[in-house]
């Protein structure tokens, strides 16, 4: 879990933040082999997705100006939502892996079914997480 | 409604509803094996096991759907007259009504939602779509613009050709029919995709109203989104692009339609807010008791509903009588096997939805919002052991928490409480989503300053989750681009040409 990158140092307020567990890194190791642009995440806003971490090739998905990174994984960056980004502001996400179709149009988590999924850590400040 | 009733699951002897081993797509008015001969497992939530597969297509299938829609659409949107069109979107009708029975027993395994709700709600609903676009077909009219007395423009609704249509998993039927009627009723053909987890019901609805429907108008084609959802929305021989379902997916939908330069419709999340004023309170009678079940209805086909009313706010005066009366309620919401007409609430789509929904209670907790009802899993044991079964949940908090902003999909509400009109109007607004809303009071002219302060599509006074052809849905601010469910949608699914004609011999004497 030491693979965080914090994208914004704001001390003044906390930020969201994110990681990823062994599991979702070898995922993602996989995907570079077969992606080589790369990849992106982009958490989901809700309907029936809601929490899901979409993953796209890179250039897939255009980046807006107003989409906010909130961290690296595997070598990959995680953007928001911007209206999304305040109410993550406590939030840890945590990436992972579990068995199932990935959702939406999202890459599978390395292999055919297996897709990324986030757990959360809500975290009083921003130190008491990000260990 | 029938009651005291258990279906028996498709393919199992004794069913109402034939299962194939494995279906194909549905492209030309037949059922044809994918191309590169893949297909996927279909599961039932309620065992949480394999009961049928569907082909895994591939951008290859895609286009041989689009080959079947281009071929059909000279005939059917310019050379049928359009009362014969009317004529087929009412057989599609009567045919599904015909088959309601076993097309509700088919949906309620494939999705998981109570059998009663397909039985009332969606193949009912379905049903009067069809019926709804056939009339409202023959009622779109141009209009004539007298530019002057000789000059006329003829202003004339023609059909785009042949559009794409996504439909998600938690209304796969009802869904499917608010998008396919006002396409066909355009003089479109089609080519569907329906959702990854619920694709097997549409193809049986294919197989029932396949006799009345001439080849390659509707197409259906299943498979992965990634891959047949993108192979479609990219295509430049759509003419536009349907879409409901998830905000991120909805953006890339939109970037697609960009490249192609077409237009794209989209209805998608919501976290809508049920306001409950004080007044609902002031006497116990029918009207109370409605707007308790008003509360109760974030469970309806377990809050997998684009228009959950997911956030109730509750006026602070009422709140402990009012929560008593709607947990007492909630506890007496019977769990199982949705194929019993006794079931009010099945089990969830998938196993990711169940991660999903479990993984927001967390989130819930950890924010320090108080659990007042259910929270995990359901044990149902039996054969029903494997499936994706939750408890009806309640959350109390505050309208800044996650599970107060965020979208759960799942039959787990948040609460909160306020304490005048300009609180509730406050609260209600401070989300990204504008989908649907709820007002409960008996003050009419409260009702409508509310209904009218409220940013959202859809605003149910004194009622919820009703649906009727004839009023207008979709969303506001992120929830979405169009309008369903009214003639207006026929506006999506056409172009206009102004024919402009002048009656004048004299020359313009310019050259």
């Amino acid at each position: 879990m030491k693979d965080v990158e914090m994208a914004a140092a704001d001390n003044s307020e906390q930020v969201p933040s994110v990681v990823a567990t062994p599991a979702a890194l070898d995922a993602i190791g996989q995907l570079l082999k077969s992606h080589r642009k790369g990849v992106v995440f982009f958490q989901s806003g809700g309907c029936c997705d809601n929490s899901a971490p979409m993953c796209f090739e890179e250039g897939e998905m255009i980046i807006g100006q107003v989409d906010r990174l909130i961290g690296n994984v595997g070598g990959c960056p995680y953007y928001i939502d911007f209206r999304q980004y305040e109410t993550y502001r406590a939030s840890e996400i945590i990436l992972d892996v579990e068995d199932g179709e990935a959702d939406g149009f999202s890459l599978p988590a390395g292999r055919e079914g297996k897709h990324f999924i986030t757990r959360t850590k809500i975290c009083a400040t921003n130190a008491s997480c990000n260990v | 409604m029938q009651v005291n009733k258990t279906y028996v699951p498709p393919g199992q002897p004794g069913s109402i509803v034939e299962l194939k081993k494995r279906y194909g797509n549905y492209i030309g008015g037949k059922f044809i094996p994918p191309v590169k001969g893949q297909y996927m497992e279909d599961i039932s939530p309620t065992t949480g096991k394999p009961f049928t597969e569907v082909a895994k297509s591939t951008p290859e299938d895609v286009e041989l759907a689009l080959d079947a829609a281009h071929a059909a659409k000279e005939k059917w949107g310019e050379i049928l007259p359009l009362s014969e069109r009317a004529k087929v979107l009412n057989k599609i009708a009567d045919a599904i009504e015909a088959n309601e029975e076993m097309l509700s027993v088919a949906e309620s395994w494939e999705n998981g939602k109570p059998v009663r709700e397909t039985l009332n709600v969606d193949i009912p609903m379905a049903v009067d779509h069809f019926r709804y676009f056939a009339g409202a077909a023959r009622m779109l009219e141009g209009t004539i613009t007298e530019v002057d007395k000789d000059t006329l423009a003829y202003n004339i609704h023609e059909p785009l050709g042949v559009v794409g249509q996504i439909v998600p998993f938690n209304f796969p039927l009802m869904l499917a029919s608010w998008k396919i009627a006002p396409a066909l009723a355009a003089g479109n053909c089609t080519v569907v995709k329906p959702a990854s987890p619920t694709p097997w019901s549409l193809l049986k609805m294919m197989e029932v109203i396949n006799d009345v429907v001439p080849p390659g108008v509707i197409n259906v084609v299943t498979g992965p989104g990634a891959e047949i959802g993108k192979a479609l929305a990219t295509s430049p021989r759509i003419a536009k692009i349907a879409f409901t379902g998830e905000t991120v997916t909805g953006r890339l939908i939109m970037q697609y339609a960009a490249q192609n330069i077409i237009p794209a419709t989209l209805e998608l999340g919501g976290k809508s807010p049920n306001i409950f004023f004080e007044d609902v309170l002031d006497k116990d009678d029918d009207f109370m008791r409605k707007a308790v079940e008003g509360f109760v209805l974030y469970s309806f086909n377990k809050g997998e509903v684009c228009t959950c009313p997911s956030r109730a706010l509750i006026q602070k005066s009422i709140y402990d009588k009012f929560m008593a009366k709607a947990l007492d309620s909630i506890k007496k919401i019977k769990q199982g096997n949705p194929l019993d007409t006794n079931t009010m609430i099945g089990p969830q789509v998938s196993a990711q939805q169940i991660q999903k929904i479990s993984s927001y209670v967390e989130i819930g907790k950890q924010e320090g919002a108080q659990l007042l009802a259910g929270g995990e899993r359901a044990k149902m044991g039996g054969e029903l052991e494997g499936g994706y079964f939750f408890q009806p949940t309640v959350f109390k908090g505050e309208n800044n928490m996650r599970i107060f902003q965020e979208e759960i999909f799942g039959p787990v509400i948040a609460v909160t409480t306020f304490e005048d009109e300009q609180d509730a109007i406050r609260i209600a607004n401070d989300t990204l989503y504008g989908l649907g809303a709820g007002v409960w009071t008996r003050d009419g002219t409260r009702a409508y300053r509310i209904g009218r302060a409220i940013k959202a599509g859809r605003v149910w006074i004194n009622c919820y989750h009703s649906y009727p052809a004839g009023a207008v849905f979709g969303g506001y601010k992120i929830s979405g681009v169009g309008r369903e469910t009214h003639r207006m949608a026929l506006e999506h699914y056409t172009q206009v040409k102004s024919m402009l004609v002048s009656y004048s011999e004299k020359p313009m004497g310019f050259f």
